[in-house]
């Protein structure tokens, strides 16, 4: 981190901005280095695609909540979300069992429940902090606590468990791969690459920059407003959803302990990458960075005795807090100039 | 304690040399901003700093007061040479700057910001009362009406630039800088702090002055020091210079017109009418007709609700009545998109709270308003860098780096930058809300020209302006309003600043009376 810190300081005015963007990249690298350093087998095929693999979840979510966090709102329910839609998914799946047989449809219905429920649960978000004109955080923080409350309830306290016959239909979404690549490395890509264009090429995403760094100047401008921050939930619903589709077949179950603390992975993911949490100024390419860090970590830390696994969230902790420290060093040096 | 600045001052006193900047250097990067700029500045004199947006008068004041550190060159205070490593060590020593924008805590009350970081304590608590007796004596001092128990985010800009003068008196300010203190102020409210300017300088202050308004440096200053482009050009007591002369020393060159030539307009050819429009509490049934190729002038004091009336019409305020007809053809605004597709285009007159993206560049600013012209489904950045191309050449906007923040542009640049933005949409009406304020007299000439090539090209404008004579030298006819309502429509010969404040006052016109209610 302090070599970084130098990098960033030591650079003339032409390269600054290559440099701050290319941060969380280099902070990327050094793990890798010092993972490899640690032990071989951390550059093995096998653990790479883990960590990739395992870090999509997050990620997906991550780059919903950068659309979210750039357009400066917040979404603290995201974790809940993917429970209750893994509950929901799960219901709905065995429930159909009995008509449709355990077949692709199933899994097919399953999914469309999946992505009505995460767009519906955007929009709810969305819609009661821009038309309700209450904030975001506290909106979220309530459904939060409903959602959560929600699978609770669906389960009964306990577990849900898929049908095991659909649970081998739908085993390859998580465990398959194509050209040696698994399925969730690859969706993961996709969304940050779907991501990457709506956030940095389209009218929507110059207007999601717009409302963060100054909502009242997109007024002015003729931006709905409210339709836009709106849409942002509604992205970070579906993004939500895509995530939940992919997980549901690793574990074929979902319980009140589902997604926990998820939320704050993806908002620290997000804010490791770049992103202003005050909104603003996002970037697709640092969210994803952000979600690989993250898992990084927790996978050296599972490679090497040096450090307990329990220490895993302060490690973390700790990468988090530096990340946005350097952020607001180099936040100042260019209002000072 | 506060009361220490409130003394009397031995006549000898009155010129004494009190802090000099000698051979003032400073650079942002590879940036040089100011050239060896001297300045002296003596008890009981107020000293004025005239130039440009740009020519550095900012960045001069903030070295002087310990925000900036100079590049070269040092700085002599009482024949002794100091440094201020930071504003506070500037403030110990008595030299307080009152910044164009205001430093208050918007969620606290005046008497908590005037004491804020000093509070005045009795044992281990704090004594309310004593602070409380303290900012009501400094209000009065200014014969300011505020409670102190007011919370800052509820007063007026103007107020909280009188709260900024008081916490600067409370400060025992001995060598106290204004930096544009008038932009925001009424003229009754400048009359007052020209009076408190006054007794300051009489009781040896020295005030250093800044302001692009000549006519204010011609009634309150004794010397006045111009800068352009960086560098010191003169310093010369003003009672030998006339306002041209200022003019030009600060801009370098003789300002032939400063408004363009106006030709007569058809009065039947109307491009926007507006029927009785009323906003609850602001506006009352507010009508008139926009003459195509006319700009209209929009009068009032503060509180008239001019800029309520134009935000109605566009749909960026909720009106309770009121019918719009473009050309003639009645016209559905429901939002400042409708507005945009009817061909009316609104400038703001705060370009920093709502005009412009100060985090961001040029490129995305400009484009924002007419994003769609840009791709509807990926914009398209040759288009747009094109555009900017094009804007920088046609407003003459001067930034030396296209990637530079907005916010960091002077405010003749953000307002060039703002009057392109709008003309993206290429509206047919222009609404112009305050288009030269904080702004210096070159760059102001040349958005007045501005105005008249639209009017040239067939557009129609409605100006709504504080300065009278920018009002009387660019409109065709002037609508006056007060509380609310419209007071009368001027032309010709009632065209003229006696008539104007007559209305504004309620002294006269058709709803005069309305002003009492």
């Amino acid at each position: 981190m302090s070599s970084l810190e130098r990098t960033e300081a030591s650079t003339s005015k032409g390269l600054n901005i290559d440099f701050k963007a290319l941060g969380p990249f280099l902070a990327l690298v050094a793990l890798f280095v010092i993972g490899t350093g640690i032990n071989e087998a951390f550059l093995s095929g096998g653990n790479l695609a883990n960590i990739f693999t395992r870090a999509a979840f997050i990620g997906i979510i991550a780059v919903g909540a950068t659309f979210v966090i750039t357009a400066g709102g917040i979404d603290l329910s995201v974790g809940s979300m993917a429970a209750f839609i893994s509950g929901a998914m799960i219901v709905v799946m065995n429930t159909l069992v009995a008509t449709l047989g355990a077949g692709i449809e199933t899994v097919l219905l399953g999914v469309l429940i999946s992505i009505v429920l995460g767009i519906g649960a955007g929009a709810v978000n969305g819609l009661v902090s821009t038309k309700g004109k209450i904030e975001a955080f506290i909106v979220t923080l309530g459904t939060m606590g409903i959602y959560r409350s929600l699978v609770t309830y669906m389960a009964d306290g306990g577990t849900l468990s898929l049908d095991f016959e659909v649970r081998g239909v739908y085993r390859p979404v998580y465990y398959g791969d194509i050209l040696g690549i698994p399925v969730p490395v690859l969706v993961f890509f996709a969304v940050a690459v779907a991501g990457y264009v709506l956030l940095n090429m389209t009218p929507f995403g110059r207007k999601c920059f717009a409302i963060g760094s100054n909502e009242q100047v997109a007024r002015y401008s003729a931006i709905h407003v409210d339709r836009v921050k709106t849409l942002t939930y509604v992205i970070q619903g579906l993004c939500v959803s895509i995530a939940t589709i992919i997980y549901v077949p690793r574990l074929g179950s979902a319980s009140s302990s589902t997604g926990v603390l998820w939320e704050l992975e993806a908002i620290a993911a997000v804010i490791i990458g770049g992103t202003m949490l005050k909104g603003g100024y996002g970037r697709i390419w640092g969210t994803v960075i952000g979600a690989i860090m993250l898992t990084t970590i927790g996978n050296i830390l599972n490679l090497t005795d040096a450090i307990s696994n329990y220490l895993n969230g302060a490690v973390q902790g700790l990468i988090i807090i530096v990340a946005v420290f350097l952020q607001r060093g180099d936040w100042r040096r260019k209002k000072s100039k | 304690m506060t009361d220490a600045a409130v003394h009397a001052v031995d006549p000898g006193q009155q010129a004494r040399l009190r802090l000099s900047g000698r051979q003032i250097c400073k650079s942002f990067g590879p940036a040089q901003v100011l050239f060896d700029v001297s300045i002296d500045l003596h008890a009981g004199e107020v000293h004025a700093l005239l130039g440009e947006n740009g020519a550095g008068k900012s960045t001069l004041v903030k070295i002087l007061s310990g925000y900036h550190q100079p590049t070269s060159g040092e700085l002599v205070l009482d024949q002794a040479p100091v440094t201020f490593a930071d504003s506070e060590v500037g403030e110990n020593h008595g030299v307080i700057l009152i910044h164009q924008e205001l430093n208050l805590a918007e969620q606290l009350t005046v008497e908590e910001n005037i004491f804020l970081g000093r509070e005045i304590k009795r044992g281990w608590f704090l004594d309310k009362a004593a602070m409380r007796a303290e900012t009501r004596k400094l209000l009065d001092q200014l014969q300011c009406n505020i409670d102190p128990r007011t919370r800052i985010r509820d007063l007026p800009v103007s107020d909280r630039q009188m709260v900024e003068i008081a916490k600067a008196l409370s400060k025992n300010a001995d060598i106290l800088i204004l930096d544009e203190p008038t932009a925001v102020l009424t003229g009754r409210e400048v009359d007052i702090l020209f009076d408190q300017i006054k007794r300051l300088r009489a009781q040896g202050v020295a005030i250093l002055y800044i302001s692009h308004k000549l006519d204010e440096i011609k009634a309150i200053a004794d010397r006045v020091t111009v800068l352009r482009d960086g560098r010191h050009i003169t310093t010369e007591p003003v009672a030998g210079l006339e306002k041209d002369d200022m003019a030009r020393l600060m801009v370098g060159r003789d300002i032939k017109q400063m408004f363009p030539d106006r030709e007569a307009v058809q009065a039947s050819d109307i491009a926007l009418s507006v029927r009785d429009v009323s906003v609850p509490g602001q506006v009352r049934d507010a009508g008139f007709d926009l003459r195509r190729g006319e700009v209209l002038g929009f009068a009032g004091i503060v509180g008239a609700g001019r800029t309520a009336l134009m935000e109605a019409i566009i749909g960026l305020r909720e009106r309770s009545s009121g019918d719009i007809a473009r050309n003639g053809a009645p016209v559905s605004i429901k939002n400042l998109q409708d507005a945009k597709k009817c061909g009316i285009a609104y400038l703001t007159k705060d370009r920093k709270g709502s005009g412009l993206l100060l985090n961001m560049d040029m490129r995305p600013n400009l484009t924002l308003l007419a994003l769609e012209k840009f791709g509807r489904v990926i914009i398209d950045r040759k288009a747009e860098e094109a555009a900017l191309e094009r804007a920088i050449e046609a407003f003459d906007i001067r930034a030396a780096d296209p990637k530079t923040k907005v916010g960091d542009f002077s405010g003749g640049n953000q307002q060039k930058l703002l009057l392109a933005k709008v003309m993206e949409t290429d509206p047919e009406v222009v609404i112009i809300d305050e288009p030269t304020r904080g702004i210096d007299i070159g760059t102001k000439s040349q958005i007045y020209h501005f105005i008249g090539d639209l009017t040239k090209r067939g557009k129609s404008v409605i100006l709504l302006s504080s300065e009278m004579p920018e009002m009387l030298g660019l409109s065709d006819r002037i609508v006056v309003m007060a509380a609310g309502r419209i007071t009368g429509i001027l032309e010709g010969n009632d065209r003229n600043e006696h008539e104007i404040m007559r209305h504004a006052t309620g002294i006269s016109g058709k709803q005069g009376v309305s002003v009492h209610e």
